[in-house]
């Protein structure tokens, strides 16, 4: 099976091929994967080279010609550095770009801190009307992407990860999937983490919703699963999205548990397993700490 | 309307309520005058036109001789500029491309300027329009801000024709430019001009140079800010 980085590539190039409207802007990380779509669109496919404030501001100057253009990079890259060009350039110009990331949270972390970007769609949460997919699988990157490409002129972030699922799902861009249902509560495991949390809540009572659109935020699905303890699993900061299912619930008393990547720096380098294990993501720790928050008694 | 140069005075002074002006406004009057005037193809009624010239002040501190400028020209209403900051004006102390017509970007933080007009002069090729001149004004000490030595180094890399920076130099950067800040353009391989930034005539011919297969600076000196 391709990388979700991999079908970025793939998508992408079809994508400049067919919407004259397209464009790419890169600063070297994935240039390699796009030459064949580079030497077809050379005014279309924009290599910036290491100047990450300048990938966003070229990416804005597209749109504000009418342009719908993609920008990509490491998620580090892509919206921290740049964090100021994203929040300016993009949102108070009033255009729309699609910001594509790799790397994330912990997928290198053999490369350390400084290519980890848990605090990625925190930051994007301290600006308005983005949209935000979280993919755990290619196929659903594929559909994201086009989706995110073809959303008008939104601001649109996709997430993409060499974390991924075993299957993918028939997801709905914007909408949660009901994959289980119970009693005990709710588990919301968003992306890359679906696996972990159906082997960590195998046999348990409670209901799992997969979300890959996390901004907007599905609180109709939530509301409509009847829980009020909510725990959430997500692949970035823990507690990114408590405010939105705080906000989902806010008309009922309700409790809510963040599981996600820990503040803490982890000095260790090592591979995703290990840091996923060391975060508690795994199914074991995952297991642990929802049966303790949803099955105290059980 | 007014619609000379002698007329500016009176609309800034709408403004500032006062004769006297601040540098960073006075220091942009004349480059801008000459640009709005003599240069930029463009009009109100025309700012969606995808064929028209962009122009991108990206030093939008100090924006009452820009105002002046676009009340001059007809993009916004003369009146505006009594309320110049104001709850309910669209006027702001840094401006808004949201609300004022004709205005291509919001501006005030420094160094979005050039790099916005390198994405906008390589949308415009993209899109087959290689008439439209993409123009931006920068400060001296603007200049500081890395992001245009990205935008720099990439346009002259590319050979971006289109694009055109004007920098107002009144010397106000911290650490100044060793050597001129010309030669930071040419070295990246823009052509570039320095003149007298209060000469219409100089300023004109810096903007009218023909600068085949490069992108353009013009480097408007002015007097020192302090």
């Amino acid at each position: 099976m391709d990388t979700m980085r991999e079908r970025f590539a793939t998508v992408a190039t079809d994508l400049l091929d067919r919407d004259p409207r397209t464009a790419l802007v890169l600063a070297d990380i994935g240039a390699a994967k796009l030459t064949e779509a580079a030497a077809a669109h050379p005014e279309r496919v924009l290599n910036v080279g290491i100047r990450e404030q300048l990938l966003i501001g070229v990416t804005a100057g597209l749109a504000l010609t009418g342009m719908r253009p993609i920008a990509h990079t490491f998620a580090s890259f892509l919206i921290e550095r740049p964090f100021e060009q994203v929040k300016l350039d993009l949102g108070h110009q009033g255009v729309g770009a699609v910001l594509v990331s790799a790397l994330g949270s912990y997928d290198w972390p053999a490369g350390g801190r400084t290519h980890m970007a848990p605090g990625d769609v925190a930051l994007l949460d301290t600006l308005p009307d983005w949209t935000v997919h979280v993919p755990g699988h290619p196929d659903e990157a594929e559909t994201l992407l086009r989706h995110a490409v073809a959303d008008g002129d939104r601001n649109v972030y996709v997430r993409l990860s060499e974390h991924q699922n075993s299957a993918a799902r028939p997801i709905e861009p914007g909408r949660f999937l009901t994959l289980r249902r119970g009693e005990a509560g709710t588990v919301v495991a968003v992306g890359p983490m679906l696996d972990a949390v159906l082997a960590a809540t195998e046999g348990l009572d409670v209901t799992v919703l997969y979300a890959t659109s996390v901004r907007p935020f599905d609180a109709a699905a939530l509301r409509a699963a009847g829980s009020i303890d909510v725990v959430l699993v997500e692949p970035y900061l823990a507690g990114t999205s408590t405010g939105e299912v705080n906000r989902a619930l806010a008309e009922v008393p309700h409790r809510v548990l963040g599981l996600g990547v820990p503040r803490e720096e982890h000095r260790h380098y090592g591979s995703m397993e290990e840091h996923l294990r060391a975060y508690g993501l795994d199914a074991a720790g995952l297991r642990q700490q929802i049966v303790s928050f949803l099955l105290p008694r059980g | 309307m007014p619609t000379t140069y002698e007329d500016l005075p009176d609309l800034l002074s709408r403004m500032t309520g006062a004769e006297k002006h601040g540098p960073a406004a006075t220091s942009t009057l004349d480059a801008l005058w000459v640009l709005y005037e003599r240069v930029l193809r463009i009009a109100p009624g025309r700012s969606e036109d995808p064929a028209r010239d962009r122009f991108l002040l990206s030093k939008g501190h100090g924006p009452m001789a820009y105002y002046a400028v676009l009340a001059a020209k007809g993009f916004l209403p003369v009146e505006w500029l009594d309320g110049f900051g104001g709850y309910h004006s669209p006027l702001g102390h840094h401006p808004d491309r949201l609300l004022i017509p004709g205005v291509e970007i919001g501006s005030g933080s420094l160094g979005h300027g050039l790099p916005l007009a390198v994405g906008t002069a390589l949308g415009l090729r993209a899109q087959g329009l290689h008439d439209p001149a993409v123009w931006t004004l920068i400060g001296d000490a603007e200049f500081d801000e890395g992001s245009n030595h990205e935008a720099l180094a990439y346009a002259g890399a590319v050979g971006l024709e289109r694009l055109h920076a004007i920098v107002i130099d009144n010397t106000s950067a911290t650490h100044g430019w060793q050597g001129g800040i010309a030669s930071r353009f040419e070295a990246a391989g823009w052509s570039a001009v320095t003149v007298d930034g209060h000469d219409h005539a100089a300023l004109y011919q810096a903007y009218t140079l023909a600068h085949p297969g490069r992108p353009h600076a013009v480097i408007a000196q002015v007097e020192p800010k302090n």
